[in-house]
This record gives structure tokens, C-alpha cells and sequence, in this order.
């Protein structure tokens, strides 16, 4: 990449630029060139047949059985299953329902990615397309004919439980960072009993509370939606990990930062709101960011009780007699659309410490 | 303006301020110096109460320091305290760093804020510092904005815990000059510094402190050409050469 900033070497031509890089990057020394031939060398052999079963043995058209008969990839399978992976069971013929929501939805987060764009204004907007999209997937109301709720499945359902797991459990777990931080000992007991009780058991289980435990001790006649109880139990357990996330930018803030915000008669929620918190939150928005994408594939997890999210929908395709056995296709599919929004994540996040980091300096 | 009586203040079992009485009238220019160690930085956070004294009572401007929030953030409005490492906000521009204060503390206006907050940068003579981040800017710089800083909310007392104690030597001198220039104007001001040229100029009254007490109080010229203590002599030995 260096090679680039100098401009006498970017004039040359393409050739003769990729010898240049390659002499310089990978053949700098002898031990620099075995590792490279060897890494060169495992690579081309391990992704030589992957390439061979997806693209040259693959079969594009015919049926199970043409699949059955050949070595490679059978796309005919995903050609088929691919709307129930990504919609579930939601019904074919109102299909366009969810994909118009998807496509609201991935045009905002694209829309909202500009710092410079983040605004009061913006909130509103976001809050009126998740009404928009809520209308969309349920509809009940204007004409939209009603959808049960256990039918969203998916891409929308897995989108549904991470987007609202997040924004939720981050001001939750500032809340809970702030408590554990302060000195109110009641307040700072609680959020410590909070979060070592909700780091110390595993996700799996209060999922299984939320769906199996809540209903018997709720109030009689309060049923709520296991879409719900899932993602309050989501809810829960991540804001305990952003809580701890939180408290480690707190304590990297300088104790002279508190002190001259003291010192100017801020208040304690200014001092935090204008001082402290912009720039813990800034200082930890790598194991944010990582918590988050731990969090998106987590979601998945509610596969066990029997909330159709994409990989529920991914295994249910593969039950069907006609298909069994095409498990490898399903979940590199499968896995290709979770590393799609995991690695944006991850490249976002780099551009937005790259971004603040460069603003302070001018 | 200033009332310490009879105050004491202990960190576990190590007793840092013994039975401090100290006045100090509007206007007055106080320096407190003294070996490190002595408890003079401590005695300073304690006027704006950073540090907590355990008995005895401090007042600023007639209000007694306590656990009281209210009157605590009415007395941290009118003292301006400037640090040895000068703390400034690192994710604000200069000029925000001065109008956030008065903005969010005393509901000032913006444009008011900033108007106030550039004829003060223009004092200490980095106006066309205004819109850069803090990190880009030298040590003196960033204590003459921390000075600003303060300036800022109309503080009736200044304090300034060491403020050139941080900074390379040849940007004390810029330091310095804007605190005499404060001090010229009558400010209220406590200083816990090294720079004895300093004290020799402005000081109305010296402060020494030794091991928590205060070992003596005078004048400037009595203090530096007739100490009374032992202790005081032997410190004036060492820092005068």
C-alpha cells in the first residue's frame, strides 16, 4: 500500500508496478519469500476445489436429483429455498411487504452512517420509518391486512432483534456504567448485582425464561408476543456487556477531566453528557463494535425457541425430504449474508475512529 | 472573601492539613509555597472542595463548603481553577472549551459566550488559536487557554495549583505575564508556585507550609529577606541557591 504515496511509482504501468509491490511486500528477504510461497501455495490448494465445487462442477438448472448426480455445488437448491431463508413463512403473496422494509431500512442505516447527518431531526425520521416498517411487517391497520407476528421470520427477524438489541442496550449499559461508577451505593450495588447476574449465566437460558418461565408468572392476561420476550431477553443480556464496555472508556478518561469539570460548576450529568461521556464513548468504540457483532450473531440463538430467524429458516429448508443433504450450500449462503452485515459493521467502525480521531487533530 | 479556620483534612490515617487558619480579603494575592510534600496543592483543592477536609470550616464569599451540592456549584462557579496539567476538554476546539461553561452553567447565550470567550482569548493572546483542538497546541498555549478557560465564567477568586510546574522553561515566562497582568487587574488570587520572581512581584502575602502546616505568613519582602522559621530559612537556602 505505501507504494501508492510515493508519485513517482504510481505513474508506472500495472505490470511492472505489480512486480515492484510484489518484490517489496512479498519477496523482501528469503524468510519473507518461503512464507509467502507457502501461504501462496495452502491457499491455492484449499481454495483450488472450493472454487472447482462452486463454479465448474455447480449445477445451476435442473432438480434435486440432477444435483444428487454431480460433485458440485447445487445452486438449484438455493435458487429455490432462497426466498423462505431470507422471509421465513411470511405469507408469498404480501412478500413485498418485508422487502420493501428490508430495502427502508438498509437505505437509512446507509443514509444515517455520516456523522455530520446525525441530528434531532434524524431521530424523528428513524423513528417514523420504524413505524413505517412496523406497519409494514404487521400491518392490522390502513387497509394492510394483518400479519401474526410468528410468521416474521428471516433476514427481518434476525435485522428486528439486533438492530433493536442495540439501540436499547446502549444507553442502557451507559446507564448501568454510570451507576457502577458513581458513588450511590445502593445504585452502584444494583447495576454490580445487574450485570455479574446476567454476564454469569448464559443467553440460551434467558431466552428460555423469557419463553418459557415469563408467561407462567406474568399477570394473568398479560400474554406478549414471544418476539417480544425474546428480544427484551436480548435486550438484557447485551446491555450488561455494553455496561462493562462502557466503564472501561470511563476509567481511560483522565481523573483531571472530572476534576476540571468540577472545577467549572458542571453538574454531574453535564459533567458526564459533555465532558466524560463523548470521549469514553469514543474510546471504546472497537469493543462496541465487537460486542455488537458478538450480539448480531448471537440473535441467532433464538432458533431454540423456535423463533424462525435466518438460521432457523435455513435449517427449516433443509427438512424438507426432497433437499436433505444440501447442508453445505445452505449455511456458506447463510454465513455469506451474516459476514455481509458483521464485516460492515467492522468497516464502519473503523471509519468512525478514523473520522474522530482525525477531526481532534484539526 | 476567604475563610479556612481550624481545618484539618486526613487521607486514611496520614494527616495532611493540620489546624489551617487562613483569611484572605478581596483582592488580595496570596502565594503559598513550600516543600513538596507539604500539603500546599491540597490546601488549594480544598477551596473548591476536589479534596474533602474531614473538620473545620472553609467559606468562599460567605458560603461554608459542606456536602451541600447547591451551594457547592454556586461557590465552583465564582472560584476559577487553573491545573498543573491544564486539563483542557481534548474532543473541543479552543473556543468551545471557553463557552461551554458559561453556556451550560449560566445559561448564556451562544453568541454572547463566544463574544466573552474571543475578547479573553485576544488578553491572553491566542485568538488565532480559536477553532483548533487543544492537542495542537504548545504547553504555554494550552495553560493560557486553561487560564482563559476560567476567565470565562467572571470568577471572583483564581486559584492556581502549580500552574507552570508542567511547562518546558522557556514558556513559563508567557505563563506568567498573563498572570500578572491578572493580578494587576485585582484579581482575588491563590498561587501554589515555584516561581519565587513571581511571588516577589505580586504577592501581598506569602504562605509557607511545611509537613501540613502552615509555618508562616508575611509579606513578600519580609518573607524572602528575613525569614522567621528555621524551616522557611532552609527552604529559601535551597530554592534561591
Amino acid at each position: 500500500m505505501r507504494v501508492t504515496k510515493n508519485p513517482d511509482k504510481r505513474k508506472l504501468p500495472t505490470v511492472v508496478a505489480v512486480v515492484k509491490w510484489s518484490k517489496e511486500n512479498l519477496f523482501s528477504s528469503t524468510l519473507n519469500t518461503i512464507a509467502s510461497l507457502t501461504i501462496i501455495f495452502l491457499i491455492l490448494k484449499g481454495l483450488g476445489p472450493l472454487f472447482k465445487w462452486l463454479f465448474v462442477d455447480s449445477v445451476w438448472e435442473g432438480t434435486a436429483t440432477t444435483c444428487r448426480s454431480s460433485s458440485g455445488a447445487c445452486l438449484v437448491f438455493l435458487k429455490e429455498k432462497f426466498v423462505f431463508i431470507l422471509f421465513g413463512f411470511y405469507p408469498r403473496e404480501l412478500l413485498w411487504r418485508p422487502i420493501v422494509s428490508l430495502i427502508l431500512f438498509i437505505g437509512m442505516l446507509w443514509w444515517s452512517k455520516e456523522p455530520r447527518r446525525w441530528s434531532k431531526r434524524l431521530l424523528w425520521r428513524w423513528v417514523k420509518l420504524l413505524a413505517l416498517i412496523a406497519l409494514l411487517l404487521k400491518g392490522g391497520l390502513l387497509g394492510f391486512e394483518s400479519v401474526d407476528t410468528q410468521k416474521i421470520g428471516g433476514l427481518p427477524l434476525t435485522l428486528i432483534l439486533a438492530f433493536f438489541g442495540m439501540i436499547f442496550s446502549y444507553p442502557l449499559g451507559i446507564i448501568l456504567a454510570l451507576a457502577r461508577s458513581g458513588n450511590l451505593f445502593i445504585l452502584r450495588n444494583l447495576a454490580i448485582c445487574y450485570i455479574e447476574l446476567v454476564r454469569g449465566v448464559p443467553m440460551i437460558s434467558l431466552l428460555f425464561m423469557a419463553s418459557v418461565l415469563f408467561p407462567l408468572f406474568a399477570p394473568e392476561g398479560l400474554v406478549l408476543p414471544k418476539l417480544l420476550r425474546a428480544q427484551v431477553a436480548i435486550i438484557i443480556f447485551m446491555s450488561a456487556y455494553m455496561a462493562e464496555v462502557v466503564r472501561a472508556g470511563l476509567s481511560s478518561i483522565p481523573k483531571g477531566q472530572y476534576e476540571a469539570a468540577d472545577a467549572l460548576g458542571f453538574s454531574y450529568w453535564q459533567k458526564m453528557r459533555l465532558v466524560i461521556l463523548p470521549q469514553a464513548l469514543k474510546a471504546v468504540i472497537p469493543p462496541t463494535v465487537n460486542t455488537a457483532i458478538g450480539m448480531f450473531k448471537d440473535t441467532s440463538l433464538v432458533v431454540i425457541i423456535a423463533l424462525s430467524d435466518l438460521l432457523m429458516t435455513t435449517k427449516t429448508s433443509l427438512k424438507e425430504p426432497k433437499w436433505l443433504g444440501f447442508s453445505t450450500e445452505a449455511y456458506l449462503f447463510v454465513a455469506c449474508i451474516y459476514f455481509i452485515f458483521c464485516f460492515s459493521m467492522s468497516c464502519y467502525s473503523r471509519r468512525l475512529e478514523k473520522e474522530f480521531s482525525s477531526r481532534r487533530k484539526g | 472573601m476567604i475563610t479556612i479556620s481550624e481545618m484539618n483534612k486526613w487521607y486514611g490515617d496520614f494527616h495532611v492539613l493540620k489546624d489551617i487558619n487562613l483569611e484572605v480579603g478581596e483582592g488580595e494575592k496570596i502565594v503559598i509555597c513550600g516543600p513538596s510534600g507539604s500539603g500546599k496543592s491540597t490546601l488549594i483543592r480544598c477551596l473548591n472542595r476536589l479534596e474533602v477536609h474531614q473538620n473545620g470550616l472553609i467559606a468562599i464569599g460567605g458560603i461554608e463548603l459542606d456536602d451541600n451540592t447547591k451551594n457547592l456549584q454556586r461557590v465552583r462557579r465564582d472560584v476559577g481553577m487553573v491545573f498543573q496539567d491544564f486539563n483542557l476538554f481534548p474532543h473541543l476546539t479552543i473556543l468551545e472549551n471557553l463557552t461551554l461553561a458559561p453556556q451550560w452553567v449560566k445559561g448564556e447565550p451562544k453568541a454572547v459566550s463566544e463574544e466573552q470567550a474571543m475578547k479573553i482569548l485576544k488578553r491572553v493572546a491566542i485568538a488565532d488559536q480559536a477553532y483548533k483542538f487543544p492537542s495542537l497546541l504548545s504547553g504555554g498555549q494550552q495553560q493560557r487557554v486553561a487560564i482563559a478557560r476560567a476567565l470565562c465564567m467572571n470568577p471572583k477568586v483564581m486559584l492556581f495549583d502549580e500552574p507552570t510546574s508542567a511547562l518546558d522553561p522557556e514558556m513559563v515566562k508567557e505563563v506568567l505575564e498573563v498572570m500578572v497582568s491578572l493580578a494587576e487587574e485585582g484579581m482575588t488570587m491563590l498561587c501554589v508556585t515555584h516561581e519565587m520572581g513571581f511571588a516577589k512581584q505580586v504577592a501581598d502575602r506569602i504562605v509557607f507550609m511545611d509537613e501540613g502546616r502552615i509555618v508562616e505568613e508575611a509579606g513578600p519582602e519580609e518573607f524572602f529577606s528575613n525569614p522567621k522559621s528555621e524551616r522557611s530559612k532552609e527552604f529559601l537556602a535551597q530554592i534561591l541557591h
